[in-house]
């Protein structure tokens, strides 16, 4: 196969990819999308670069082990979870917002962490059973 | 602030699992992470249990969404000791598997997925909303799948692909019949749905998907005639996983029937006429199995099927006082079962072998250490001083006022039947005189860090003795909760404080 394309697009693809991955993630909380799908989407823009580049190019380039990613989203959906809990006193997971949308973002509230927890669980777990796969190969 | 009361036996072990997720690298101190965790999980079930005494119910609306919109969770005097039951469970594994289960298992995360079937567990007996008790499930069989499996022994795999399937067909028999009744009542909060399927015209169809939830959880509790996945899969795994699955698992199978039969179908003739025909059925199997089972835990195992029978068909009376003794019996079953299949772990260590013909000389290797594991088997048969026994003066007593005289006589059977087999692994393991040529293993449980295995069993017996010597306090509670679960309005004003029952 000639791999000359899929580098040269993969590099180009994998910017776009988790651009469109974040994109997913912010307009989830109303509209279909949010942190698994986004999840999954970053997820897709690294394996097509390690297709393209090698696994060690790609690991070199996430930096650190994607197992991490889950316990670290797992501990940020708790965390926007028991926000309120601490806080205000209010029931396990309410919502909590900023009281003015920001401009691109959109709102910002503790569901918006939960679901970045969600996409980085997502992510890390399904890095982590790709490349687990193609090392063993 | 009882919101965070109720959440804490879910969260706390969410947060372990986190915690030993981020330390993969350094699986050494997980064993320590697990063991305090668990002794702290113990004490906050606890906490919970004194707030449900105290106040009678704790209800937390996540999200601050009302009840049926919202999913709730609901801590009543079940709920409640089962949690506490689990923990206790849960801390003498987690103190077991410390010892037991070898660091190759440890590497690939033993004891954080122990921690997420903690989790599951909990949370399937505080949900108040049947699709939550659905994704609770969910969890419950990744995690004891990952844990029947870990170790990749081929006949791990061979048991775990039974259990696997069954368990998954399970699901989705369950996950038909709340399809069914979202699409006749809109309602998946549990109270609401008692309300909504009160008003229903459709009783046919109805009691057709009480029959499809009783098929699922039937499968999940192992009850005859779906029972075959237990005895082909407990076996397999290390013992400390065994006494896991033996002692919770298919308890929260049991729960689920319980809950759901109590709340969503109170008495209905057809409905509990089967669940009685089928808890007979299980005493019958489960008691014939175990009569012509070598293996020793494998005996064990086919028991657990002939006392989910027990249980079962106490619901299955509608009887306040037959289910107080099923409630009872549930209790002293979680303590003792996981009790047995850690002794069946010690007594592995020192045999060497499965078998109970090729065993021996137990007594011989560990004399005072024997009457420690002999309670947990004699607490099975319900010799009277130890926790069996109590419960099945209840059952007994409230099926002969009853009339079930076939369901009292299964009873009386799968007794005798029960304490005969308890009298052959006595005398097979404990008392015989070691067949030539097996070496019993002495030095390594009597002297060295094997020695800790025996604490966590001796904790269980413990409990167990103390059900047993001081049944009073513990018969009130099941008598508390067998009117409590007869009467569904305390449960339904509790979760749903703005509607008033008509």
């Amino acid at each position: 196969m000639n791999k000359l394309i899929l580098r040269t697009a993969s590099r180009y693809l994998l910017p776009l990819l988790l651009l469109f991955a974040v994109f997913i993630l912010l307009r989830g909380h109303y509209l279909p999308g949010g942190g698994f799908v986004g999840g999954l989407v970053a997820a897709i823009a690294f394996v097509l670069h390690a297709f393209a580049h090698g696994l060690r190019t790609t690991r070199h380039l996430l930096r650190i082990h994607p197992g991490y990613l889950m316990p670290a989203g797992l501990a940020l959906a708790i965390g926007s979870g028991l926000l309120p809990v601490l806080a205000r006193g209010r029931p396990f997971l309410t919502g909590i917002w900023h009281p003015e949308p920001l401009a691109v973002i959109g709102g910002i509230g503790t569901p918006l962490f939960f679901d970045l927890g969600v996409f980085l669980v997502v992510i890390g777990a399904s890095l982590t059973i790709l490349f687990t796969i193609s090392e063993t190969r | 602030m009882s919101g965070p009361l109720i959440l804490q036996p879910v969260l706390f072990h969410l947060l372990l699992s986190v915690l030993m997720l981020f330390l993969w690298r350094q699986p050494r101190y997980h064993r320590g992470i697990s063991a305090v965790g668990s002794a702290l999980s113990t004490l906050f079930a606890l906490a919970l249990w004194y707030r449900v005494e105290a106040s009678g119910w704790v209800v937390l609306q996540a999200g601050q969404w009302p009840a049926p919109f919202g999913i709730s969770l609901v801590a009543d005097s079940f709920s409640a000791t089962l949690v506490v039951l689990a923990s206790v469970a849960g801390l003498a594994v987690s103190l077991y598997a410390g010892r037991a289960i070898g660091m190759a298992r440890v590497r690939f995360g033993f004891f954080p997925v122990f921690h997420f079937l903690m989790m599951g567990i909990n949370g399937a007996f505080l949900t108040g909303d049947i699709f939550n008790l659905y994704v609770w499930f969910e969890i419950l069989i990744i995690s004891s799948f990952v844990l029947l499996t870990l170790g990749g022994e081929k006949r791990q795999i061979q048991g775990g692909v039974k259990y696997f399937t069954l368990n998954v067909l399970a699901s989705v028999i369950f996950l038909t019949a709340i399809a069914v009744l979202y699409g006749l009542t809109g309602a998946l909060n549990m109270a609401d749905l008692a309300l909504k399927m009160d008003a229903l015209d459709n009783r046919t169809l109805v009691r057709i998907s009480g029959l499809v939830f009783l098929t699922g959880f039937g499968i999940k509790a192992a009850l005859f005639p779906l029972y075959f996945w237990l005895p082909a899969s407990y076996h397999t795994p290390p013992s400390a996983v065994s006494a896991l699955f033996a002692g919770l698992l298919t308890k929260v199978g049991v729960y689920a029937i319980f809950r759901i039969f109590t709340l969503l179908y109170p008495k209905d003739f057809f409905i509990d006429s089967l669940l009685l025909a089928l808890s007979v059925g299980s005493i019958v199997v489960g008691t014939l199995g175990a009569w012509r089972e070598d293996d020793l835990r494998r005996t064990f195992s086919w028991l657990i099927i002939a006392h989910i029978g027990f249980i079962l068909g106490a619901l299955a009376l509608r009887d306040a006082r037959t289910l107080s003794g099923g409630v009872f019996y549930l209790f002293h079953d979680i303590i003792v079962k996981t009790g047995l299949f850690l002794c069946a772990g010690v007594i592995l260590r020192i045999t060497g072998t499965a078998s109970i013909k090729a065993s021996g000389g137990v007594m011989e290797a560990l004399p005072r250490w024997s009457l420690v594991l002999a309670i947990p088997l004699f607490a099975l048969a319900g010799i009277p001083p130890l926790s069996g026994f109590w419960p099945k003066v209840s059952l007994l007593a409230g099926s002969a006022d009853q009339g079930a005289w076939v369901y009292a006589g299964a009873l009386l059977a799968g007794s005798l039947a029960t304490l005969w087999v308890t009298a052959r692994v006595w005398s097979g393991v404990f008392w015989k005189a070691p067949p030539s040529g097996m070496e019993v293993k002495e030095p390594l449980v009597t002297a060295g860090r094997d020695r800790a295995l025996l604490w966590p069993v001796l904790m269980l017996a413990l409990v167990s003795l103390g059900m047993g010597l001081f049944p009073e306090p513990v018969q009130s509670l099941a008598d508390r909760i067998s009117t409590g679960l007869m009467d569904r309005e305390g449960y339904i004003r509790a979760v749903l404080p703005t509607l008033s029952m008509q």
